[in-house]
């Protein structure tokens, strides 16, 4: 459970469309950062998004923090551009695996939404690792045609973090 | 499944790792210049410093006053790689104990954080105070007609938790499991002091929140990168291009009088173009296309009066306190292992901080942490440090910049620092 995305859903037979729209819209998400194009990342937000990663340990505090806090898309750009020019870190591989999306509401223009998402890494030396498990809280909304990203909270289980989460979830 | 372990070979595959008491623990001929692979890699060494350095006589960082503000707070915490609970009683002080039951120890405080009037042992419910006195012990006298329970001489105040030695600095607490240390500012000494008070003196902390990794890498390689100011002017393209920290600014390494702490101090240069175009030629991560498409996250704002505007501290044993900018926090070394350590984040800010000034740190507190832009590469390359330390057949590392020299320097092409830091641990180890 996340503030703001508590309420009681709408019956999941109504809304299967959407559902369907929104896994297509993970599915190219995620290989946008599972095939390196971390650039294109920021394409999947609004201008005025606000993108957080967090420990569960922090969102059931209703502390702020985030390991990643942007409040803009600038911001989303300006990482996707260190992580692909300036960053220092080992070469790995990755595999975003979501599931379980439920449509939450559907208010005015925004949709929200949940889902699972599991982040597999291989380093180039290592056995592949489960990086992060942890859950999406969306609020989408369509701009010309398409869905984009207003908010999106990554709560995650995986409270010890095996060294550091470089690439985004 | 965590990163020490993604490692090809299993701890213990490498000859390093297989030294014990009986191999000659010579320091190489050179003095402090050179730093022999053993200290990162040897079980034997790992074990010497849990007993003389965490649990002998130093200071160890437990919690934050911030975090326990009321009665009957607690939080787990951890002395070395040592459990402990830091708990306020009633009467509004500050405990330490260990967690572990003292019937048949039992790890007892499961919970993170909370609130509580008493800890209860799950396993046979005896019970203790917020002070880690033994309260009560179910079926104390037996049952009737039965016999059992305790013998006659059984007194509780006998068989309480193991209780640590306890200061406070500032809203800052710290344990020991030794009584005869020095209080705690002096064991911070002057030097030291001064930029921690910048940050805690009459100050009411905001917990802003957590983060929490395993680094695969021994826990005095994260003490010898914030005391290596040679790595920061380099490695970090965010200090190289922003100019946070550039060679030829106005930097400091300031060491106290035994070597153990440090601060590494940088005041931003007010001409950033200036200063970082006349070195950039020797730092390969300077990038003169890199623009800020949201240029809030890197502005400075001046709360402090110091001449600082990043200090990182070192305080030994298993503490650091960063002002980076605007960008607050601890960070809380726990050894585990001699090629592995977590770290405990808590960022803050202040009582006093409006929303907005919230809002800043928290974009700022990009920098830091596991996916920090500062961070994540420290992180990467203590790493990839460990791993060539624990598999390959060489011997030692060299730390000659700057020559003999050693303890507190201007200059940031030195690793003076690194050399008082083990001046202090080989006294501590009687190596």
């Amino acid at each position: 459970m996340y503030p703001g995305y508590d309420m009681a859903p709408p019956d999941p037979r109504e809304t299967r469309e959407l559902r369907m729209e929104i896994e297509e819209f993970h599915a190219e998400y995620c290989w946008t950062l599972d095939c390196g194009d971390v650039e294109r990342w920021p394409e999947y937000f609004t201008e005025d998004a606000v993108y957080r990663i967090t420990a569960r340990e922090n969102a059931d505090a209703g502390l702020p923090v985030g390991l990643v806090y942007a409040d803009s898309r600038a911001m989303i750009r300006d990482r996707a551009f260190a992580l692909k020019h300036t960053q220092m870190y080992a070469p790995r591989t990755l595999q975003h695996l979501v599931t379980n999306v439920r449509v939450l509401q559907v208010k005015g223009d925004a949709i929200k939404a949940q889902s699972n998402y599991l982040l597999l890494q291989t380093l180039v030396d290592g056995p592949t690792t489960i990086q992060q498990s942890g859950r999406y809280y969306d609020t989408f909304v369509r701009v010309g045609g398409r869905l984009l990203l207003r908010e999106r909270q990554c709560i995650y289980d995986t409270v010890l973090i095996a060294n550091d989460l470089v690439l985004p979830v | 499944m965590f990163s020490v372990n993604t490692v090809i070979h299993q701890p213990g595959s490498f000859a390093k790792e297989q030294l014990d008491e009986s191999f000659d623990y010579k320091w190489p001929e050179g003095g402090l210049q050179y730093i022999p692979d053993w200290i990162y890699t040897s079980p034997a060494i790992y074990q010497r410093e849990i007993k003389r350095i965490f649990h002998g006589p130093a200071w160890n960082f437990v919690a934050l006053e911030a975090e326990i503000p009321n009665p009957g707070d607690y939080k787990r915490s951890y002395v070395g790689p040592t459990p402990v609970v830091v708990a306020r009683d009633t009467d509004g002080s500050v405990h330490v104990f260990e967690n572990r039951c003292a019937h048949r120890g039992a790890e007892f405080c499961r919970s993170q954080r909370g609130n509580t009037k008493e800890f209860v042992c799950p396993y046979h419910q005896w019970s203790y105070d917020l002070k880690g006195n033994l309260q009560g012990v179910p079926f104390k006298r037996g049952l009737k007609g039965e016999g059992g329970g305790m013998p006659k001489d059984f007194k509780n105040e006998e068989h309480g938790l193991l209780k640590l030695n306890v200061a406070t600095l500032h809203g800052v607490v710290f344990a020991s499991f030794s009584r005869e240390l020095e209080p705690l500012d002096q064991y911070l000494g002057p030097e030291i002091l001064k930029d921690f008070e910048v940050v805690f003196k009459d100050r009411k902390l905001k917990i802003l929140g957590y983060y929490r990794n395993e680094l695969p890498g021994n826990w005095k390689l994260y003490h010898e990168n914030l005391k290596d100011p040679y790595h920061a002017t380099l490695l970090h393209s965010f200090l190289v291009t922003f100019g946070l920290m550039v060679a030829g600014s106005k930097n400091g390494m300031i060491a106290d009088a035994t070597g153990r702490h440090g601060t590494l101090a940088s005041a931003k240069p007010d001409n950033v173009a200036a200063a970082v175009g006349a070195v950039k030629s020797e730092m390969r991560s300077y990038r003169e296309d890199f623009k800020l498409a949201d240029g809030r996250f890197l502005e400075y704002v001046r709360e402090f009066d110091s001449p600082w505007s990043v200090t990182m501290q070192t305080i030994w044993p298993n503490l650091i306190v960063q002002r980076e900018l605007n960008t607050l926090g601890i960070r809380h070394i726990v050894p585990n292992g001699p090629h592995s350590q977590i770290m405990l984040w808590t960022m803050f800010g202040y009582e006093t901080d409006d929303e907005e000034m919230t809002r800043h740190r928290l974009r700022q507190g990009n920098l830091m942490g596991p996916s920090g832009f500062l961070g994540l590469e420290d992180n990467e390359a203590i790493k990839f440090v460990q791993e060539g330390l624990r598999r390959s057949p060489s011997e030692k590392g060299v730390v000659k910049l700057g020559g003999d020299r050693v303890g507190s320097t201007n200059s940031v092409i030195d690793e003076a620092a690194i050399r008082g830091m083990y001046a202090y641990y080989r006294k501590q180890m009687g190596l």
